[in-house]
C-alpha cells in the first residue's frame, strides 16, 4: 500500500483550472519533491493531499484511506498527516511548549504529562529544547519553521506534507532547516515535499516531480530529473533556478 | 519691492513682514479673542447664583453616601451585565456573520442592521412591551434584568461588527494550521482563531464599555424604584427635590470618574498594540 496515491486529480478555482489531472504515488518511507515555477499548481497540489483545499474530481487515497469520500473523517486523518507552511503559522498567542502540545491535548486527548514529554522529545529532535517558555515572536524565522516541524511531528504523522518550507526564510537561516528535515528524511519520514532547493532535492529525495502549467511534466531519481531532464520545459526551469542571471 | 532674487536669497524683505513675523502677530491676535470671550462670559454670568445652583455643596452632601453605595453602583451593574450579554450575543452573531450557512449570515446581517439603526431609547421602552408577544413571559431579575437584555441587544449589535473584523484580521493560516493538526472547525476557532481576535479588538471593546456606561442612563425610561436607581436619574430626582441642578453637575462628575480613566486604558491598550504590531 502506497503511502499517498493521487489519482486523476483535478483542481479550479473558478475559472482558472490550477490542476488538470494529476496521478502520482508516494511510497512509505519516501521523499519527494516537488519543483516547479511558480502557478505550476504545486502548493495547490500539497494542500489537495491533506483536502486544505478541496479537489474539484479525482481522488485522493493516504494510507489506503480515499480522502475524498465524504464519510471519511477528515480531522481523523490529518492527524495522521503533519503539515508545514511556508508561513510557519504558529500560534502567536501561545508559548512554544503550548504550541506543540494544544493539539496533543484537544485533538488526541493525551494527558498533560505525556504532551509535555513528547514536546520535549520533538523540540529536542529540531534543538529547540531552550525556547519551550518563548513566544513565537521572539524567534527567529529558522526557529519558528522548527517549532512547527516539531509541532506536526508531536502528532506522530505517517506523512509530513512541507509547503516551501524555507522560502520566507533568510538564507543564513535556511541551513538549520534543511538539517532537520534531512535527519526527518534519515529516520525513515514519508515526506512530500514543495521546494526550490534544488541541493535539497537532488541529495535527500528519492524522486523529483517537475510540475508545469497543472500538469507533471517529469517524475523520476534526482539524478535524472535534476541531473538529465528529458523535457524541454524541465531543462529551461532547472537552467532558471540554477543559473540565475546568465 | 522684493525682486524675485530678494526672494530666492530669503533675504528679510525692505518694506513687507517676513512670514515668520506675520505668524506671530497672528498669534497674538488668536490670543486676544480668546482672552476676550472668556471676559465677556465671565462678566455676563452670575456668579453667585452659580455658586448657589450649581455649586452648592450642601445640597451635593445630601446625597452622600447614595451617589455612590446607590447610584453608581447601579449604574456600574447595569453596564457590566449589559456588556456580558452584549459580549455573548455580538461573539454569536460575529459567528454567525462569518458561516457557511448563508440564513445564518443573514440572520446576522439583519440584526446588525436594525438594532444599529434604532435609538436605544426606542428599544428601552419596547421591553417593558415584551410580555405581549410572548405571554407569560417574564424577563429574570426584574429591572436588572430588563437592563441587561436592554443594552446587552443594543451593544450586541456594535461588538458584532467589532468581533467580526476581530476575526477576519487573525490570518487565514492560523486556521489552516489548526486544520491541519486535526482540529474541528469550532475547536480551531475556539482555541486559536477567538483568543487571538479578541486580543485585536480589545481597544474598541473598552470603547463600547465607555458607551455603554453612558448608555446606561436610559434606564429611566424603564421606571425603577429609589433602591434601583443609577445616577443620571438619582442626579435628576435630587435636582427636583432640592430645586437645585447641582445634584445633576455631581452625577456628571461621577460619570467622567469612570470614563475619563477608561478612555485612557482604551487609548494606552491601542498605542501598545499599535507598537506590537
Amino acid at each position: 500500500m502506497s503511502a499517498v496515491e493521487i489519482k486523476n486529480l483535478h483542481k479550479s478555482f473558478g475559472q482558472l483550472e490550477v490542476l488538470k489531472g494529476i496521478d502520482f504515488t508516494v511510497e512509505s518511507g519516501q521523499v519527494v519533491c516537488v519543483i516547479g515555477p511558480s502557478g505550476s499548481g504545486k502548493s495547490t497540489l500539497l494542500r489537495c493531499v491533506n483536502l486544505l483545499e478541496q479537489p474539484t474530481s479525482g481522488q485522493v487515497i493516504v494510507d489506503g484511506v480515499d480522502l475524498t469520500d465524504p464519510d471519511v473523517d477528515l480531522d481523523a486523518a490529518r492527524r495522521r498527516i503533519g503539515m508545514v507552511f511556508q508561513q510557519f503559522n504558529l500560534f502567536p498567542h501561545l508559548t512554544v511548549r503550548r504550541n506543540v502540545t494544544i493539539a496533543q491535548e484537544r485533538v488526541l486527548g493525551r494527558g498533560r504529562g505525556e504532551c509535555d514529554q513528547i514536546a520535549r522529545e520533538n523540540l529536542e529532535r529540531v534543538g529547540l529544547l531552550d525556547k519551550t517558555d518563548a513566544y513565537p515572536g521572539q524567534l527567529s524565522g529558522g526557529q519558528q519553521q522548527r517549532v512547527a516541524i516539531a509541532r506536526a511531528l508531536a502528532m506522530h504523522p505517517s506523512l509530513m506534507l512541507f509547503d516551501e518550507p524555507t522560502s520566507a526564510l533568510d538564507p543564513e537561516l535556511v541551513g538549520d532547516v534543511l538539517t532537520v528535515m534531512r535527519k526527518l528524511a534519515e529516520d525513515g519520514m514519508t515526506m512530500l515535499v514543495v521546494t526550490h532547493e534544488m541541493g535539497f532535492a537532488r541529495e535527500v529525495a528519492d524522486r523529483v516531480v517537475f510540475m508545469d502549467q497543472g500538469v507533471i511534466v517529469e517524475d523520476g531519481p534526482p539524478e535524472q530529473v535534476i541531473a538529465d531532464p528529458q523535457h524541454e520545459r524541465t531543462r529551461e526551469f532547472l537552467r532558471r533556478v540554477l543559473h540565475p542571471g546568465v | 519691492m522684493s525682486t524675485v532674487s530678494d526672494e530666492q536669497t530669503a533675504l528679510p524683505a525692505k518694506g513687507g513682514l517676513s512670514p515668520r513675523k506675520r505668524q506671530r502677530i497672528s498669534r497674538a491676535v488668536q490670543y486676544v479673542i480668546l482672552v476676550a470671550i472668556v471676559v465677556v462670559l465671565a462678566s455676563l454670568a452670575n456668579w453667585t447664583d452659580i455658586r448657589q445652583s450649581f455649586l452648592n455643596g450642601q445640597v451635593a452632601g445630601e446625597g452622600l453616601p447614595e451617589l455612590f453605595t446607590v447610584a453608581l453602583r447601579n449604574t456600574v451593574i447595569f453596564t457590566l451585565s449589559g456588556y456580558v450579554v452584549g459580549f455573548a450575543a455580538g461573539l454569536v452573531l460575529a459567528l454567525m456573520r462569518l458561516s457557511s450557512v448563508a440564513p445564518y449570515r443573514w440572520i446576522s446581517m439583519a440584526y446588525v442592521e436594525v438594532f444599529r439603526g434604532l435609538p436605544a431609547l426606542v428599544i428601552f421602552l419596547m421591553i417593558g412591551s415584551l410580555p405581549l408577544a410572548f405571554p407569560g413571559l417574564k424577563v429574570p431579575g426584574d429591572v436588572y434584568g430588563q437592563v441587561a437584555l436592554g443594552l446587552g441587544v443594543v451593544s450586541a449589535a456594535y461588538m458584532a461588527e467589532t468581533f467580526r473584523a476581530g476575526l477576519q484580521a487573525v490570518p487565514k493560516g492560523q486556521m489552516e494550521a489548526a486544520r491541519s493538526l486535526g482540529m474541528p472547525y469550532m475547536r480551531a476557532m475556539v482555541s486559536i482563531v477567538i483568543p487571538q481576535a479578541i486580543r485585536i479588538v480589545i481597544p474598541p471593546l473598552t470603547n463600547e464599555l465607555v458607551l455603554l456606561f453612558k448608555d446606561s442612563s436610559l434606564v429611566f425610561a424603564l421606571g425603577v424604584t429609589a433602591q434601583q436607581v443609577e445616577l443620571a436619574k438619582f442626579g435628576n430626582d435630587q435636582a427636583s427635590t432640592f430645586a437645585n441642578p447641582t445634584p445633576l453637575l455631581v452625577s456628571g462628575l461621577t460619570y467622567l470618574l469612570i470614563t475619563i480613566p477608561l478612555g485612557y486604558v482604551a487609548r494606552r491598550l491601542e498605542a501598545r498594540q499599535g507598537a506590537t504590531r
